[in-house]
């Protein structure tokens, strides 16, 4: 399968590029964001001030890409945990998302104009979730589409398939987005399947399959920008394979060392999506070294006042383990929550 | 008042099928699916003439893949629509259990409320009609085991009608599990029209002294019966439906042992960890001091429901079964 590329691999543009000039400083500004954004939660969580995070270093354009074509008061993300870029950009606030990784239920539930569920811990359980939620925008009579994420491991489960083919079935207007990057924890694609590429599993389904580098924010943002379009036309879901590589640990709690060198990382890192797209802007006179200047420093401020929200928030209450549990409180949750406020 | 309504004579199925009519009448975010569920009306006619009166936008097959529905259904349900899921029979659960322990009834909790899941999983359940392998399971104890999920087990037609309307009308995921012995083998009159049952109220569906029979679904009846013939030979047993397994009514259950001192617990399932030993726990933790004898539970054997006939209702427990374990506590 031949894979859709707008730069080469230090972002020369290999053809005409489908964004307005506007557009795409939109784009980088996204990435570096999502960049600060887990730079900075890295050394949270070495400050011992957020718990287990699963970086997404090198895998910002996969992710910017396809949330830049989302609306979130309209349209939906279905993230697993690695996706804080894809969330952030979506709109999920910076301080929930902290508040999220500091397992602090004040960051798990979206903001009511942000259709995002939080992060999916268990692999592949949101595909047909996914497929469902898409289905109901036809069932509702909205354009809307939803856009899930899943890595290369997660192929491998069932409701991977079953989702696919439910959301083929039934013509939802999803996109599945696989980031493949080479490695599930340490278990590296080659041991995972026998398929070339993940994208050919679309034939499988009778729906489009796409892939796309990954670390080529023009090509996923374009190729995300057809699938849902083509979505919002009731033409169904789309499988999105974006090659890209995991930079960094699969979590905090990770030691890569174990079981892969750092040569094939270093040869990833060459092909940095931050890097590329910003030498694409300034292979196009767009973009010079003042407003880099200007952009760190407001994504260092905007990172800075949203971290203080975040640790403003108040301690979670032992009760609150028992609420949220129902609807209406009962028997049983209630006995327990009468207890914990005794405790407190 | 239900009480004063012109009443039909159902069965089982045939009061199910009302209701999902009444509420894909009633609330146009109610769509209905599952295997065979569409054209066909499902494989015990639950969902009969449902797709022809409202479509197949709303009464749908899907693919045959248990994850695959529930799933599906969950997303539905968080994107405001309220999704009625068929499984064709409860042991065709066990595909679904990742996303039944993993989301269904964790989402609210998971998003603080910011997405909850108003879903009903009906299954099929139970043994007693001679199915084959996998047909007969009685699974609610693990649903049971499930926190943010609710559990409801009807044992007849008027009952079944009212908290499957009050299952759907629910915010919350409910299992709603149907005995199969049940489906064609009883017949009673039903009220007409649109009613709903509490949800998390136990029934005392015949009142006594003696001792106190707790059962639900499919063993209402065997422990009716048994306490008729218990009543020749002048014992009085209380009969209490438990109905909704989670939340469970504590408080009927303590009101009944309190009074009789008495207490044997009946379930189909496999008796260790079954959901009898929930309830057995609950009275001796709560009203151990009016127990006049130990509790004692009347259950599956501990083995896989057989997928053998000729010796199945020697699984299943009987009235015979059930007078050994009032035999037992009255004489202690």
């Amino acid at each position: 399968m031949e894979t859709v590329r707008y730069l080469d691999d230090t972002g020369i543009p290999l053809r005409e590029l489908p964004f307005s000039p506007e557009e795409l400083r939109q784009g980088y500004r996204a990435l570096r964001r999502a960049r600060l954004f887990d730079e900075k939660a890295v050394l949270l969580q070495r400050q011992g001030r957020l718990g287990v995070y699963p970086p997404f270093r090198g895998q910002e354009a996969a992710q910017v890409g396809v949330a830049l074509c989302l609306k979130a008061d309209h349209d939906w993300l279905l993230p697993s945990y690695r996706e804080s870029a894809a969330a952030l950009t979506f709109g999920m606030p910076i301080h929930k998302l902290i508040l999220s990784w500091r397992a602090d239920p004040a960051g798990w539930g979206a903001p009511p104009d942000v259709n995002m569920v939080q992060f999916y811990i268990p692999i592949a359980t949101q595909i047909p979730q996914a497929a469902g939620v898409a289905h109901a925008q036809r069932l509702l009579g909205k354009n809307a589409v939803a856009a899930v994420f899943i890595g290369d491991g997660g192929t491998s489960e069932g409701d991977f398939h079953e989702g696919l083919n439910f959301a083929a079935v039934f013509g939802a207007p999803l996109l599945v987005v696989v980031q493949n990057n080479g490695w599930a924890i340490s278990v590296p694609t080659h041991k995972q399947m026998k398929v070339e590429r993940i994208a050919q599993r679309a034939q499988g389904y009778g729906i489009p399959g796409v892939v796309v580098d990954g670390n080529d924010l023009v090509a996923v943002w374009n190729v995300a920008k057809e699938a849902v379009e083509r979505a919002r036309r009731g033409e169904g879901p789309t499988l999105i394979e974006a090659l890209t590589y995991r930079i960094a640990p699969h979590t905090t709690s990770d030691d890569p060392s174990r079981y892969r060198s750092e040569e094939t990382t270093r040869e990833w890192e060459r092909r940095d999506p931050i890097a590329r797209m910003k030498n694409c802007l300034a292979h196009l006179g767009l973009w010079d070294e003042e407003e880099e200047a200007r952009l760190s420093e407001a994504l260092e401020a905007e990172f800075a006042a949203e971290l203080a929200l975040a640790d403003q928030a108040r301690e979670p209450k032992p009760w609150e383990i028992v609420e949220q549990v129902y609807a209406e409180m009962q028997p049983d949750q209630k006995a327990a929550w009468v207890y914990l406020r005794g405790e407190a | 008042m239900i009480a004063e309504r012109q009443t039909r004579v159902l069965n089982n199925v045939q009061a199910i099928n009302e209701a999902l009519d009444l509420a894909l009448e009633r609330d146009p975010r109610v769509v209905l699916f599952g295997e065979d569920v569409g054209t066909m009306g499902g494989v015990f006619r639950a969902s009969d003439g449902l797709q022809q009166k409202y479509g197949e936008q709303r009464v749908f097959d899907t693919p045959l893949a248990e994850s695959g529905i529930v799933g599906f259904g969950i997303g539905l349900a968080m994107a405001g629509l309220r999704p009625v899921a068929e499984i064709q029979f409860a042991g065709f659960l066990y595909p679904a259990l990742d996303q039944i322990l993993s989301h269904l009834g964790r989402m609210r909790h998971r998003t603080r409320g910011r997405f909850t899941i108003p879903m009903v999983v009906r299954a099929p359940y139970g043994g007693g009609v001679k199915t084959p392998e996998q047909h007969a399971d009685s699974p609610e104890a693990i649903l049971a085991h499930v926190p943010g999920v609710k559990v409801v087990i009807p044992s007849s037609p008027e009952r079944a009608k009212g908290l499957l309307l009050a299952a759907i009308e629910d915010p919350d995921p409910v299992f709603f599990l149907e005995a199969i012995k049940l489906y064609r083998g009883v017949k009673a009159p039903v009220p007409e029209g649109y009613y709903t049952l509490p949800l998390g109220k136990a029934r005392v569906v015949r009142e006594g002294n003696a001792a106190s029979l707790f059962c639900y679904g499919g063993m209402v009846e065997v422990c009716l019966k048994a306490a008729e013939v218990a009543a020749r030979e002048g014992v009085e047993l209380e009969v209490v439906d438990l109905e909704t397994l989670v939340p469970l009514d504590t408080e009927t259950i303590l009101a009944s042992v309190r009074k009789t001192g008495r207490a044997v617990v009946v379930y189909e399932a496999m008796r260790t960890c079954g959901f009898g030993a929930e309830v057995a726990a609950r009275i001796a933790e709560e009203a151990l001091d009016y127990l006049q004898a130990p509790i004692v539970r009347v259950a599956g054997w501990d083995a896989p429901y057989p997928p053998f006939s000729a010796v199945e209702h020697y699984y299943r427990p009987d009235a015979k079964r059930v007078l050994e374990a009032v035999r037992r506590v009255l004489t202690h």
